[in-house]
């Protein structure tokens, strides 16, 4: 294993992060704030508890996997994309690399990023809400099984993009609207029954309810169910990237 | 001598349907510099670019010092740098930080000594904290090469490396090249220019429409090809070439009033001499006289309709 390439090319991304200090990290802390003030406090305050949990308590877990989902996809993509528009990706295809080694270097400083997030709001939450983990375990797990395969992703997406607006059309017009429905700021049984049935279509409700129940006991599906789906998801990506590496697919063209 | 590189039959036929290579064979000695010659589109850089293992080859396979680039791809490519032909460097990066990265990529450790000497030898050494947007287009392409040789590679592809570049890097370059080959490094360069060829290679190769047309020593070649001509200006134009100097096969141009003479100049006998002496019994008034060399693109040409 070519250990010295992934180091450098994990240092290279996480010190792209540090350059960007405020924009990578200071950023969705922000935006999560703003959530919890106007999601806790201002519409929260005249809701009441779900399911046993206060309003404010309960977004905790689906805002974590908003800012983590988003970062995770933009952080790899960009990474990834970056080298392929400035046609610096020539000395990567050249290196004596293997395509796990190139995922760990880069899905792998995506995913590192994500997590400080992740970590971040969570203590940033813990000023606005009185929080109680009921399963450590199961929520970092949660925690870096959404930030991996989610990164993964980000970098299928970076590969496949050819210009800046693909990179940010998938993030935009899927990846949001199925944060937002995916039961981030309500559990499923508050829906219609109609929308109820769609809504198990969305992937993401199974990553936020199995999340949510490691901190609350509180989910919409067993929370097997939802670990098999992030598995599952992580381990279409990783067959994904792997077929994109074999083919040279917008990569070797 | 056995090849440090083998190219087996390697054709590319890109998605669009573009063949830009066609069936080509051959084998690079090692130690040797070898000059790929070629107009654009030729075929030089997919060439280079398959042994690199930057493109799919659609046919055929290459081996680097025995191992298949695509079987035994990390041995391959461990021992081969590459100076790209566009300057293809991030932005915001320092040429220190830049090196190291490269030299990572290979599998190396950290080596700043060598680093150190290798920037120097570049003249870059008083740049090494720069950033490379702020770098010239010449210091730019200087640490290009300075990333293919940050791994010390025994194997060097420098794709047209003086393309836009001043005299005096292009001769800078050609040292660091004839310096890298006494070191023992293999040299495969691409460029349009036959004189570059003739003045470091050692063979040359001709690509043309994806096809190797030639192969040959440098001596060899440069006799076939290193053709030039004597332009002969008259002071006054004539209808038909006389008699006297059918011998020297002479074409009329400029309505009439030149006359052109192609001629080998590695000849031990040029003919030039007894030319004059020949136009001067025909009576025939000189007004200029000057030479040129055929130009690549003419050279192309012939062996193309050849």
């Amino acid at each position: 294993m070519n250990i010295q390439a992934i180091k450098v090319i994990y240092k290279y991304e996480m010190l792209r992060a540090w350059k960007t200090l405020l924009q990578s990290f200071a950023s969705p802390v922000i935006s999560t704030i703003l959530y919890f003030v106007v999601f806790g406090s201002a519409i929260g305050g005249r809701i009441e508890q779900v399911e046993g949990v206060s309003y404010g308590a309960f977004i905790v877990p689906g805002l974590i996997m908003l800012a983590l989902l988003t970062h995770s996809i933009a952080n790899a993509s960009f990474g990834i994309f970056f080298p392929k528009f400035t046609g610096t990706i020539y000395e990567i295809l050249s290196a004596p690399i293997s395509f796990i080694e190139i995922l760990i270097g880069y899905v792998g400083a995506a995913a590192t990023k994500s997590f400080i997030i992740g970590i971040v709001i969570l203590a940033t939450a813990g000023f606005f809400v009185p929080l109680e983990i009921a399963h450590p375990v199961w929520m970092l797990t949660f925690l870096v099984l959404t930030c991996i395969s989610f990164s993964l992703f980000g970098f299928i997406i970076g590969l496949w993009a050819v210009d800046f607006e693909k990179l940010q059309l998938v993030p935009l017009l899927v990846i949001t609207p199925l944060v937002f429905l995916g039961g981030s700021f309500y559990t499923i049984d508050m829906l219609p029954p109609a929308w109820q049935t769609v809504t198990l279509f969305n992937p993401v409700v199974y990553l936020i309810s199995g999340f949510r129940w490691s901190f609350f006991e509180v989910s919409d599906v067993s929370v097997w169910i939802s670990l098999g789906v992030v598995s599952s998801f992580l381990m279409l990506c990783l067959v994904t990237v792997w077929w994109m590496f074999k083919t040279g697919y917008r990569l070797k063209h | 001598m056995k090849p440090i590189i083998s190219i087996s039959h390697l054709s590319k036929t890109y998605a669009g349907g573009f063949t830009a290579l066609n069936n080509i064979s051959l084998d690079i000695t090692e130690g040797e510099i070898l000059a790929l010659l070629g107009p654009n589109g030729a075929g030089k850089t997919t060439l280079i670019s398959i042994i690199c293992g930057i493109v799919n080859a659609t046919s055929g396979s290459v081996s680097v010092a025995g191992y298949d680039s695509n079987k035994h791809y990390r041995a391959a490519r461990a021992l081969i740098g590459l100076v790209p032909q566009e300057l293809t460097l991030g932005a915001f990066d320092t040429v220190w930080n830049t090196l190291c990265f490269s030299r990572g990529l290979f599998g190396k450790k950290s080596n700043p000594a060598y680093i150190e000497q290798l920037l120097k030898d570049l003249s870059l050494w008083e740049k090494k904290n720069s950033l490379l947007m702020t770098l010239s287009g010449g210091m730019k392409r200087r640490v290009l090469i300075g990333k293919a040789l940050s791994h010390e590679p025994s194997i060097l592809f420098l794709d047209e490396p003086t393309a836009g570049v001043d005299v005096e890097l292009r001769k800078d370059m050609w040292a660091l090249v004839r310096k890298l080959r006494k070191s023992g490094v293999t040299i495969i360069l691409t460029t349009h220019y036959i004189e570059e060829a003739e003045e470091i290679a050692d063979r040359v190769g001709i690509i043309n429409k994806g096809e190797l047309l030639v192969v040959d020593d440098k001596l060899a070649l440069m006799h076939k090809l290193g053709k030039r001509q004597l332009m002969i200006d008259l002071e006054q134009s004539i209808s038909l070439i006389p008699e006297s100097l059918l011998d020297w096969e002479l074409e009329l141009s400029n309505k009439g009033k030149s006359l052109i003479y192609t001629y080998d100049p590695r000849n031990e006998r040029t003919g030039i001499a007894e030319l004059l002496r020949a136009i001067d019994v025909a009576k025939l008034s000189l007004r200029d006289v000057n030479t040129s060399q055929t130009s690549l693109e003419d050279i192309f040409i012939n062996l193309v309709n050849q």
